[in-house]
């Protein structure tokens, strides 16, 4: 590149001014040093879009890498018997009585089928205390236990192949979290344990599978990470998204047919164009303020329920549909519409039967999105208690929308909340779940826009 | 129950209503349809409309009404000395009328048991119990939630038949009048006009719902606690024991420190990666490179949230801040500020890709013509040109930052102070809120109410914000047009 506009070379005293000749091939220094700044204008362009990409991929990585143990859980398959004298002490196999025995007396059942396996199998262990067996399983083994005995009283003074759940701190031992070091410093572990975990395993009696009750079961208490499941939290989020989709579908169509078709240009309809797109920018939190002092301080709808956070999702999501419906209808040449106002109809009939129909795809695209924006959305479902704890499922609409429930992304929030470092692998777990969902969506909105895509 | 009972009867009317007007307006015809002036059924839809619309309307007002004149009138049968004496009062006496309601609808208990229900009652009391619904009301409260159930009741009765009377007659009328004169059409378009404005006012009634409901409660506040504090303390200890000192700075100078650092990370890599995508790369690239930025746009905050509070935090913690003496927290306003900017990226970089894309192709030509560089071009005649649209991008990333939650709520801690290094956790206006509002709020306490005034601060500023942005980013769309 040349480069006319430089300053003239200076004339020298005496001496009459010779015109610079220089070469059109060779570049000089100045043209190399813009050359160079454009290298690296590009360079720093690439650079830019490499970190994004690069930020995404670790983000995804570690999600996937942390989660993806949440799915599989270990149980402890040993013979158990079920000893009458423990499990129904007046052995009159009467469902009161039984009743009565608590939760902890199974935890004995199990304590003395592990002891008596490991005698059986020879497996000694330096160190070994009665401790190490009784946190050997998780809390929710010895519930199981009871109900299915309290299920089947024909168990009694049987042996059964019970499959048992393991304390967070054994199936750790499988999924890299707990080792012999981190044992030694962790009060609620010995070294001992990991050693018989890994004999276990070893001899078959400790089998790792995939977790169905992590996405189909309640939240468990503190002490029991590994009985958490997603099941109440994935629940509400439905319910959550029914009532989105059936509130904020219908009437931000409606708003948009009206601004884009009817509304006449004055400073009314002006005044709510900007108010959406005000909306569509206030910070969500703020409609968590609104729905506990509008729904729940105001109008005294339950806290935690499914009704509330929908209604709090709808007024959020209720700008990004209407900002997606305007521009389908605003995609609608008006040679469909001169059409149809020419062969008679009214304008009423004319945006119903020919330009909504030919918009729809655009609107359900917008609304997929704005759903799957409602389904990760956080912040305002703390403020309307959905932080509770739930461990019953609700009921079927129209009562259970009534009634307490979760969210996915608060069950995530709430397990992050937690001590025991198994919920930080279950909130991880989760989170795959809701991008799982988030996925779905999308490319359910993306199907939609290429099989209807139109050219006019 | 009754409600939606008589919402089910109304609607079963109106489909009623939709069979006999049509089929009315055809024999009035005598078959002919043509006769009609409008279709036939635009005939039905008018009878349904009629039957349906003045019944629901009456219900749906009834139904926000209700609440308050019942605590109207609750409010002041309570005699003043006990009210004063217990200012929860009209709360507990709803409280247990919504306990026996359910306890009722669950059948733990009869209806005339729950309407004998007295606090000594107590093998009914503990078989509500059993049934989950516990109620320890003194005797005055049980008394009041018991003539509340009954008024409500009464109310409800009244209403249904209201309802019921209102739809039999809007049915009997639009039916009388529909004959093949009657433009049927003019009145249902008419009506779904109305409802089409509607929907549309319910983004003005969301706008005033925000700001009543922040106005209400804040006001409520600042008559507890002095604005001033609220203003310019600058120290934050809340206590519900009382005594608290609730001063903002040390939440806005949180807020303000990791959006900065968030908008640091964000701008410069949003608008390097629009500008090399809108005028380096080549179309392939674009379609592949343009939806992977966005899907950051798209994940969760939650997810951010964690992924900062997992990874980030201690990475930063044990390779940076340790090493250097900066500090030992995991959560720290580099940790929520580095985050949030990665968050941020697809907000700068689409909106400055559109900014970018609308400068005319002529201005580009002009400096190349003229010998420039492409990046001459884009730096001396490009940016100035969508310069104004790109301040409005990022002032619109800025209010995205200042109002995010969850990624500060995991990443930033709770620490409210104002301190320099930002490996130190620090805490926002959202994490307070959030803070003072989870939990077993006392909505009569300062530490519950100063969410409000901090929900009302964050409004404001990100308000103000939102604004300016989209004020600029129109004013600089229309240039070339």
């Amino acid at each position: 590149m040349t480069d006319v506009t430089g300053p003239r070379p200076a004339f020298d005293a005496g001496r009459p001014a010779v015109p610079q000749r220089r070469s059109l091939l060779t570049a000089d220094q100045r043209t190399r040093r813009r050359n160079a700044a454009e290298t690296r204008f590009r360079a720093y362009g690439m650079a830019a879009i490499l970190a994004a990409i690069a930020a995404l991929a670790f983000l995804l990585f570690t999600i996937i890498r942390d989660g993806a143990p949440a799915f599989t859980q270990t149980y402890a398959r040993i013979p158990v018997t079920i000893d009458a004298a423990v499990v129904d002490p007046k052995g009159n196999r009467d469902p009161a009585e039984m009743q009565k025995v608590l939760t902890t007396s199974y935890r004995k059942l199990l304590e003395a089928s592990l002891t008596a396996y490991v005698a059986d199998k020879g497996i000694a262990i330096e160190g070994l205390k009665p401790q190490d067996l009784k946190t050997f399983f998780s809390d929710q083994a010895q519930a199981d236990l009871r109900a299915q005995v309290l299920a089947d009283p024909n168990l009694i003074g049987t042996q059964i192949d019970e499959f048992a759940l393991t304390s967070s701190r054994i199936d750790g031992i499988f999924k890299g979290r707990v080792t012999e070091e981190s044992a030694a410093r962790d009060a609620k572990t010995s070294v001992a344990q990991v050693e018989l975990a890994r004999n276990l395993a070893a001899s078959g009696a400790l089998v790792t599978r995939f977790n169905w009750d992590f996405i189909t079961k309640p939240d468990a208490s503190e002490n029991r990470a590994e009985a958490a499941g997603l099941g109440v939290a994935i629940i509400g989020s439905a319910y959550m998204m029914l009532i989105v989709l059936v509130l904020a579908l219908p009437i931000g169509v409606a708003a948009s047919i009206y601004l884009e078709e009817f509304a006449p240009k004055n400073r009314f309809t002006d005044l709510i164009e900007v108010n959406i797109a005000n909306l569509a920018a206030v910070p969500s939190i703020v409609y968590g303020i609104l729905g506990l002092a509008a729904f729940i301080n105001f109008v005294g709808l339950p806290q935690s329920a499914p009704i509330v956070g929908g209604l709090v999702l709808t007024l959020m999501t209720l700008p990004t549909i209407i900002i997606a419906t305007r521009a389908a209808l605003k995609a609608v040449p008006p040679s469909i519409r001169d059409a149809a106002l020419g062969v008679g109809a009214s304008r009423m009939q004319t945006v119903f039967h020919h330009v909504l129909p030919l918009a729809m795809p655009g609107v359900l695209t917008g609304t997929i999105i704005g759903l799957a924006h409602a389904l990760g959305e956080t912040a305002p479902l703390l403020l309307i208690g959905m932080v509770a704890f739930v461990r019953d499922y609700p009921s079927a609409p129209p009562e259970g929308l009534f009634e307490p429930a979760a969210a996915l992304p608060v069950q995530i929030y709430n397990w992050t909340r937690r001590a025991d470092p198994a919920f930080f692998e279950r909130a991880s777990g989760a989170i795959i779940v809701l991008l799982v969902f988030m996925l779905a969506m999308n490319l359910v909105a993306i199907y939609l826009r290429r099989k209807f895509e139109r050219r006019w | 129950m009754s409600m939606s009972w008589s919402v089910l009867v109304v609607l079963a009317l109106g489909c009623l209503g939709y069979v006999l007007g049509r089929r009315r307006a055809v024999a009035s015809a005598g078959g002919d349809s043509r006769i009609l002036h409008s279709r036939p059924i635009y005939y039905g839809w008018n009878v349904a409309l009629f039957t349906v619309v003045p019944a629901l309307a009456v219900m749906i007002f009834w139904a926000l009404a209700q609440p308050l004149v019942v605590n109207a009138v609750l409010a002041s049968h309570i005699p003043t000395a006990e009210r004063e004496a217990s200012p929860t009062m009209v709360g507990d006496v709803q409280r247990a009328a919504g306990t026996i309601s359910r306890a009722v609808r669950a059948h733990a208990i009869t209806e005339t048991e729950a309407r004998a229900l007295t606090p000594e009652d107590t093998p009914t009391l503990n078989r509500m119990k059993d049934a989950g619904f516990a109620t320890l009301a003194p005797a005055p409260v049980m008394d009041a939630a018991k003539s509340l159930r009954a008024t409500n009741a009464k109310a409800r009765g009244v209403l249904a038949a209201l309802a019921l009377a209102l739809a039999a007659g809007g049915l009997a009328l639009s039916l009388s009048r529909t004959n093949p004169q009657y433009r049927a059409r003019n009145v249902v378009e008419g009506a779904v006009r109305g409802a089409l404005i509607l929907c549309s006012l319910i983004a003005i009634a969301t706008t005033i719902g925000i700001v009543l409901s922040l106005v209400f409660e804040s006001a409520h506040f600042f008559r507890i606690y002095p604005w001033q504090d609220f203003l310019f303390g600058t120290e934050w200890t809340p206590s519900f024991g009382g005594g608290s000192k609730l001063g903002m700075l040390p939440l806005l100078w949180g807020t303000l420190y990791i959006s900065l650092i968030a908008l640091l990370v964000a701008v410069p890599i949003g608008l390097f990666g629009a500008i090399y995508l809108s005028e380096y790369a080549s179309n392939r690239l674009r379609t592949w490179v343009k939806p992977m930025i966005e899907i950051l746009a798209g994940i969760p905050t939650i997810v951010y949230g964690l992924f900062a509070l997992t990874i980030v935090g201690p990475l930063l913690r044990d390779w940076i801040a340790r090493p250097l003496g900066a500090g030992d927290s995991g959560s720290s306003v580099l940790t929520a500020g580095l985050v949030m900017g990665v968050m941020l990226i697809p907000f700068v970089s689409s909106l400055s890709d559109d900014i970018i894309s609308a400068v005319p192709q002529s201005l580009r030509d002009g400096s190349l013509g003229l010998g420039s560089t492409r990046s001459e071009t884009i730096r001396k005649v490009v940016m100035p040109a969508a310069l104004p649209g790109i301040v409005g991008a990022v002032l619109l990333a800025a209010s995205r930052a200042i109002g995010e939650t969850m990624i500060v709520v995991l990443g930033a801690g709770a620490m409210a102070q104002i301190s320099g290094n930002p490996f130190e956790a620090m805490t926002t206006i959202t994490v307070k809120i959030v803070g003072q509002l989870t939990g077993d709020n006392d909505f009569a306490s300062p530490e519950t109410l100063v969410a409000f005034a901090l929900g009302l601060t964050l409004f404001v500023i990100t308000l103000s914000l939102n604004i300016i942005a989209l004020v600029i980013v129109r004013k600089y769309r229309e240039q070339y047009e």
